[in-house]
């Protein structure tokens, strides 16, 4: 590990990242929403719609179910909270953002299961029906599905003998033949339905849907309302963005700013912005054409995923 | 009565029997093939009687078993070890009626909400106002399952989408559904006692509305019961006009289903597909009618139709339908979504009763287009089963029901259109005049888009309803779909409760 180094120009960089996912995330689940709707023959609300949802859901005043307790408080707070704190740590926009050993993968999928952990406690709180069945659903999905994740970030560690994100991209843009092999083509198939499983995406869940019965994600939070429902959405489209952007950068890596510049770390965002705004478009375009898998297809799709993944840390090993 | 030269209206035998005959009678009849269609109490004032329908075909045969009740015990022996209907309708005669059925297995209220007095029966002529409700409607006898690791999961009756009030409680281990009580009658709005004592056209104007997706099929049952009670012989044409607002019907709900189907597995791209073609049919339907829902179209002696589709009309609804089913019957995951979903065995539709798509997707061949036809249907008609009962199959029937029906459209597209007088009300006031004081009755057996529409109706002496008795198939249906879920996970039910799409509306009356 490195000693830590904190210029004014890593928290610049680290704020501006910060701020850009806040902004824009909610317009990139706009951006989905639109390009599927388009795709059905519909017309669809403006891409900003997300933003006027929030905005109506943060004027409203907070409720919160009887009985429940502080879990149910907190749990909005704790997952927004994570969930900047990764986007903070990430080096998405320039690989000098870098805390010491923030940019640690393993650190980054603890971070996000912690703010998924603690919906789930909310859920569990609320002492309902749908919370109990909404939050046994995504803890079965995410135990599942964050072995397949650990295994396949393994699988891009082994490489470079460090689990540090701004290592793995260096290395993979110093050795561009890195980029296709095996293990990493393997790795990303994983990380793809890791992704979708994580941001309740078909053909995991149905984020559109209103039947209550079939709801994973959208089940946690039906006790939700106001400012809290707010900072949950707002947190989820977060998330969603950053798992693109990750996505993005580890099989991507082209265009992030190496270099303590304005003009490398302008070029990095909007490279960011394109990239994660294609692969957004590209995900909704797929989910047109899949349905919604049988609650109990979901484990054998994530199986599928976690085998990839054992896979991808063979072949590293064996090319090693 | 006259007898029209290609097609007549079955006959329809009444026979008065004693209540100790009832259940000889009524078992000979179902050893016999024949269904319990309706069971219809009656408030003659100074005594109860109940009517007992019964049907078979094709050939079409109708035979009621009338059954006058002692004025001092208002009792029927219990059909229901003989028909799981019977025990149903019985249960809905003691509520609006209080009817005892002696010996009936099942103790508890079915139409009636907790929170009605007990002694108060709504059907009865004295019934007075609604009194007061008392308490909060608790006390619903949900039948406790208990062991390790059950849990219950309490949905409606208000739910996150627009559709009917409906309370489902689930009791679950894990994912999988290990029984499931349906209580409905939240919209029982008194649709039969609103009709008694109103005119024809009136009553006309509320059958059609008795579902809102069914206006054709109940306005049809309804005015071919009031026609047979009049004994107005309807024209070819005009028959013909309506078996085709019956398939226009038919064709909208169908497309419907189907991508509400697609849609409850998140495959919204065929539901966008089939609310295009919905909405084409609903514009044709305005153009054909002047209704887009075809209200009005059915009217007594005659159907108000401007013209038949067009054979490029027919064509290019064909060519936009097979594009959806081509979208769906490719989609691998959409299949394994629906097949082995919600499985209802053959044995177990028969035996509950169903009718419809649902009875047809489960292998049984019945459809009163065919058992009780009122017009000739074209060389084309067919009756579509399917027998793996599961919601495959029953998306599959309403997508083979929709090819049929073009096919009859086609044939019937060729009719020449010309204007018929339908000079019914005339003919009307002469019977008004000759009728004697007996009660005129007529039965009304449609195949509605959901299965067998049955009205059954008494005009008074004055021309006016005495009484109506509406049974929707969704009343014959619901029963089967808790069936269908054994083995069935929570997640999955959405999906099966839309492969049955019964009415709320058409059930609780």
């Amino acid at each position: 590990m490195s000693v830590a180094v904190v210029s004014p120009w890593i928290i610049g960089s680290g704020l501006l990242q910060v701020g850009l996912f806040l902004l824009g995330a909610p317009l990139l689940v706009g951006l989905m929403r639109t390009v599927r709707c388009r795709m059905e023959g519909r017309v669809g609300p403006p891409i900003r719609q997300p933003w006027r949802e929030l905005r109506k859901l943060l004027l409203k005043s907070r409720s919160q179910p009887e009985h429940s307790t502080l879990v149910f408080a907190i749990a909005p707070v704790v997952l927004m909270a994570t969930t900047l704190v990764v986007v903070w740590l990430t080096p998405l926009l320039s690989v000098r953002v870098t805390l010491s050993g923030g940019s640690d993968l393993f650190a980054i999928v603890f971070l996000l299961l912690l703010g998924s952990v603690s919906l789930s406690l909310a859920a569990l709180d609320t002492g309902t029906a749908f919370g109990g069945m909404g939050s046994s659903r995504l803890m079965t999905i995410v135990a599942l599905a964050e072995p397949a994740l650990l295994v396949a970030i393994l699988a891009l560690a082994a490489t470079v003998h460090s689990s540090s994100l701004a290592t793995i991209m260096l290395a993979a843009l110093h050795h561009p033949i890195w980029l296709v092999t095996p293990q990493r083509l393997l790795s990303f198939s994983a990380f793809v339905v890791v992704v979708l499983a994580e941001s309740g995406r078909l053909p995991v869940d149905n984020p559109a849907t209103h039947l209550e019965l079939t709801m994973i994600h959208e089940a946690l939070i039906l006790e939700y309302s106001g400012p809290d429902l707010a900072l949950i959405k707002l947190a989820e489209s977060i998330r969603l963005t950053f798992l693109l952007a990750l996505l993005a950068n580890l099989f991507f890596p082209w265009g992030v700013s190496f270099s303590a510049s304005g003009i490398s770390l302008l070029i990095g965002t909007f490279v960011l912005l394109a990239k994660v705004a294609v692969l957004g478009v590209v995900i909704s375009a797929g989910e047109v054409a899949v349905a919604k898998l049988r609650l109990f297809r979901v484990p054998e799709l994530l199986a599928g995923a976690f085998m990839l993944s054992i896979l991808a840390v063979l072949s590293a090993l064996v090319i090693a | 009565m006259t007898r029209p030269t290609s097609f007549s209206r079955a006959p329809r035998s009444i026979l008065d029997i004693e209540t100790t005959d009832l259940v000889q009678r009524a078992s000979e009849l179902l050893a016999d093939d024949f269904r319990l269609a309706s069971v219809v109490g009656h408030d003659d004032t100074t005594s109860l009687r109940v009517v007992y329908v019964f049907l078979k075909g094709p050939p079409d045969q109708r035979v009621e078993l009338s059954v006058r009740l002692d004025p001092a015990r208002a009792q029927v022996p219990t059909l229901a070890a003989v028909s799981f209907s019977a025990s149903r309708f019985e249960r809905e005669l003691r509520d609006l009626f209080g009817i005892e059925p002696v010996n009936h297995p099942q103790a508890r209220r079915l139409v009636l909400h907790q929170h009605w007095p007990q002694a108060w029966h709504p059907m009865l002529r004295n019934a007075g106002e609604a009194p007061k409700m008392v308490g909060n409607g608790d006390g619903y006898p949900f039948i406790p399952v208990d062991g390790p690791g059950v849990y219950e999961v309490p949905v409606g009756p208000v739910h996150a989408g627009l559709i009917e009030p409906g309370h489902f409680r689930f009791f679950v281990v894990g994912e999988t559904i290990l029984r499931m009580k349906a209580r409905l009658w939240f919209t029982h709005k008194g649709i039969e006692k609103l009709i008694e004592g109103r005119s024809i056209e009136e009553g006309l104007e509320i059958a059609q509305r008795v579902s809102g997706d069914t206006t054709v099929g109940h306005g049809l049952a309804f005015i071919m019961a009031v026609e047979e009670a009049l004994g107005i012989e309807v024209s070819e044409v005009h028959r013909r006009r309506r078996a085709q607002v019956l398939e226009m019907e038919r064709l909208y709900n169908h497309v419907a289903d189907m991508g509400a189907l697609c849609n409850d597995v998140a495959f919204s791209v065929a539901n966008s597909m089939a609310l295009t073609i919905r909405e084409r049919l609903l514009r044709l339907n305005e153009d054909l009618t002047g209704h887009r829902l075809l209200r009005g179209a059915v009217r007594l002696g005659a159907c108000g139709l401007r013209r038949s589709l067009s054979l490029d009309e027919i064509d290019s609804l064909g060519v936009q339908i097979n594009e959806l089913l081509e979208v769906v019957r490719t989609n691998a995951l959409v299949l394994d979504r629906f097949s082995g979903t919600a499985f209802l065995s053959g044995v177990d539709a028969r035996d509950l009763g169903t009718v419809g798509p649902v009875a047809r997707s489960s292998g049984l061949g019945l459809d009163a287009r065919n058992a009780h036809p009122f017009v000739e249907m074209p060389s084309a008609f067919d009756v579509v089963t399917d027998e793996r009962g599961d919601v495959l199959a029953r998306f599959e029937v309403r997508a083979r029901e929709i090819g049929v029906a073009l096919e009859c459209l086609r044939a019937w597209s060729l009719d020449a259109f010309e204007p018929v007088a339908d000079a019914v009300h005339d003919q009307r006031e002469d019977r008004r005049e000759s009728t004697s004081v007996r009660l005129r009755s007529g039965l009304g057996v449609v195949e509605g888009w959901r299965g067998v529409i049955v009205h059954r109706v008494e005009l008074d002496n004055t021309g006016l309803i005495s009484r109506l008795k509406i049974v929707d198939p969704s009343f014959l249906n619901w029963p089967a779909l808790p069936v269908c879920l054994a083995d069935t996970i929570l997640p999955d039910f959405p999906v099966a409760n839309k492969s049955f799409n019964l009415s709320y509306a058409g059930n609780d009356l």
